[in-house]
């Protein structure tokens, strides 16, 4: 196991490594990127331009460049090119918020998926099955920008019914909190609900025809029992693995578009804007924040799946 | 005469399915007393696995026709609700199934499962129950029961497993144990003890026993009756002196025929009933034997009845008359097959 984890850790930080080289070779080639005269701003003349330049260390070679700014990354000085705001202290406000949305979208999406795919797999063929399909269709196929502005339009402004935007942190009033986070959880999770709900039906309906299904009915277990304790048990273990990949996903990114249409201040829509503003620190910082949490739940994934399937669990201490 | 635990009546299964319906079982009956062992026997898809499950009701599905009558102790089966069900399986009627590697649910220990039927059942500890688990295991010869309950099936070697799916049909003590080719996945030494575990079982435990088999050789070794089924029918079913002495159904003389005889080499045993099995989605009008008889006459188109034509509780479906079948049975002296092999 603590090689597993040791060879996990390994690979993590090559991931990142090569990432961050991506993105700052990426940001040098784009047009429109030099960073000296965004600095320089309006009111630019070569001298000012001369100047910042040599300060902010734009005239060395790429490699020096890169260096500097990975040191800055480490250090927790990396600064915004535009806005000149340290871009640690602006990912760490906008964190809480991130995570308030995230994790409250997940446990949404996967209450509903479970609770959808069970039933659609119970009744497999009958109405409910088809009612949930052709719902898990619609929410698949809606995109995120849409389903949110219809939400905003006739939730909150066409019937008041929920606050149009902001955020009220957790700990200074639980209820707004929810109450303000509440359609975006439903923006965020309706796409994964229909997702999920379709791959546990399936995977169900597949459970439902092992031999050991049969066993487990043969030794007079109430078909409650056998369908949760055994169909569904055995039917959450790929679901679990795609929910590790998806989540970090959605941490590392995936939320931009829901915090950008319900102006959610969180890392995502840092993200956003620095990309408008073609801000190398901030994308730098966001990138290596979101890849962090993609790769640490996909090791988290390999840990659980090990965890939750005894044949690999002992496969891999063997080893 | 001991008391009569199980009748099953004109029992059909029929299935839908893309192909068209699959008649498994086409009007079986028979009895089950106390204690006794009681063996199926056919070829692969003759609806052994089929009539076993459907007595426990685990062929109940949407796209099953289930008629007739299976009675256990007089309470129908085949209309019983779910509760109903619930209490007659593995309290009262336990199965072990075909396939060890797949009965087992990998993701639990297999203490647990067998932990699991017990707590169905009864109120018992989690800590009894264990106990029990642990007893049971014993029982049946796993070694080191204590450590091996806690244990991952993939972790038991398919003998194991058998064993601990024994276990499992133990649990509650039921009074029937339906074994569905416990040993056909086995190699022949563990084949030879799981069966000589069931013998004992009905020995000491008066269990009655029903055993699913296409090994003759089985039968031989642990039945008190036979039936043997062919296309969804029974064809013959008799004692076990009566089908292994005076066997009826010119199928029944072929799987004698082709009975594991270290005399002979392999290619000549296996040949003894050429062609293939019926199909059951349009099984051959009349017997469904005809096609790969060498001893039918025009009289096979019809269905033949299963009648008691020799013997007491020895009836089979075929044609033939008495006198005839004892000539033609005898491929050589003191032999009994289908045909004579050919030279
Ligand atoms: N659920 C089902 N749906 C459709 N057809 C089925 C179903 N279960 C069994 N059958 C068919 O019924 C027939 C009898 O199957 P059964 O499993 O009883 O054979 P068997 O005698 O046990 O054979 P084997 O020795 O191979 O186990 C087969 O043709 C099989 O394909
Ligand atoms: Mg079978």
């Amino acid at each position: 196991m603590a090689r597993f984890v040791t060879r996990r850790l390994v690979g993590m930080v090559v991931v990142l490594f090569a990432i961050s080289v991506l993105v700052f070779l990426i940001f040098n080639v784009i047009p429109g990127g030099d960073p000296g005269k965004r600095i320089c701003g309006k009111n630019c003349n070569n001298a000012l331009l001369t100047q910042i330049n040599k300060d902010w260390g734009f005239n060395d070679s790429l490699p020096v460049q890169y260096v500097t700014m990975m040191k800055k990354v480490f250090t927790g000085e990396l600064v915004s090119y535009s806005s000149q705001l340290n871009v640690d202290q602006q990912i760490k406000k906008g964190i809480p918020i991130t995570f308030s949305l995230c994790i409250g979208a997940a446990v949404i999406w996967m209450a509903f998926a479970i609770v959808f795919g069970y039933l659609s797999a119970v009744k497999a063929g009958g109405f409910t099955d088809r009612a949930l399909t052709i719902l898990a269709l619609v929410g698949i196929s809606m995109p995120v920008f849409f389903l949110g502005a219809i939400l905003l339009l006739y939730l909150t402004s066409k019937i008041q019914l929920f606050p149009t935007a902001g955020y009220v942190s957790l700990t200074s009033d639980p209820v707004q909190w929810a109450y303000h986070l509440f359609l975006p959880w439903i923006t965020l999770a309706v796409l994964f609900v229909g997702f999920y709900s379709r791959v546990l039906r399936s995977n169900m309906l597949d459970v439902m025809n092992e031999d050991y299904v049969r066993t487990a009915r043969a030794k007079g277990l109430s078909e409650r029992q056998v369908r949760i304790h055994h169909v569904l048990r055995n039917s959450m273990i790929p679901v679990i693995t795609l929910f590790g990949l998806d989540f970090g996903a959605v941490i590392g990114g995936g939320a931009i578009i829901t915090e950008s249409i319900f102006s959610l201040n969180g890392v995502g829509q840092y993200a956003a804007d620095a990309i408008t503003n073609v801000d190398l620190p901030p994308i730098m910082g966001v990138t290596l924040f979101g890849a962090f949490f993609i790769v640490f739940f996909n090791a988290l994934v390999d840990i659980t799946y090990a965890w939750l399937d005894p044949r690999i669990r002992l496969g891999t201490e063997a080893r | 005469m001991s008391e009569q635990l199980l009748s099953v009546r004109d029992l059909r299964v029929r299935f839908t399915t893309e192909d068209g319906i699959v008649h498994a079982v086409d009007g079986v009956s028979f009895d089950l007393a106390a204690g006794e062992v009681l063996a199926i026997v056919g070829e692969s898809g003759s609806g052994k696995s089929v009539t076993a499950q459907t007595i426990m009701g685990l062929t109940r599905s949407p796209n099953a026709r289930i008629e007739g009558s299976v009675a256990y102790r007089g309470r129908e089966l085949l209309t019983a609700d779910d509760e109903e069900l619930m209490r007659v399986r593995g309290e009262e009627i336990a199965m072990i199934f075909q396939d060890p590697m797949t009965s087992l649910n990998p993701v639990y220990k297999v203490g647990d499962q067998i932990g699991e039927a017990i707590q169905a059942h009864r109120h018992e500890s989690d800590h009894k129950a264990r106990e029990q688990t642990i007893e049971l295991l014993a029982a049946v010869g796993i070694p080191d029961p204590s450590k091996r309950v806690d244990n991952y099936p993939h972790e038991y070697s398919g003998g194991m497993r058998q064993r601990a799916m024994i276990a499992m049909g133990l649990a509650l003590e039921p009074t029937v144990l339906i074994a569905d080719e416990p040993s056909t996945a086995l190699d022949v030494t563990i084949q030879a003890q799981i069966l000589r575990l069931l013998e004992q079982l009905n020995r000491d435990r008066d269990l009655a026993v029903i055993i699913i088999t296409h090994d003759l050789g089985v039968v031989a070794e642990i039945a008190d009756r036979v039936l043997v089924m062919y296309g969804g029918r029974i064809i013959e079913s008799g004692s076990l002196e009566q089908i292994f002495y005076d066997p009826q159904h010119p199928y029944t003389w072929g799987l004698l025929g082709s009975l594991a005889r270290p005399d002979r080499p392999r290619t000549m045993r296996l040949s003894q009933i050429t062609g293939q099995p019926p199909s059951l989605l349009a099984p051959p009008a009349g017997c469904h034997f005809r096609p790969r008889c060498p001893h039918a006459f025009d009289r096979c188109t019809r269905v033949p009845p299963l009648e008691t034509r020799v013997g007491e509780n020895h009836a089979d479906r075929c044609w033939l008359s008495v006198e005839q079948k004892k000539t033609l049975r005898v491929v050589k002296t003191g032999e009994i097959g289908l045909e004579a092999p050919a030279a």
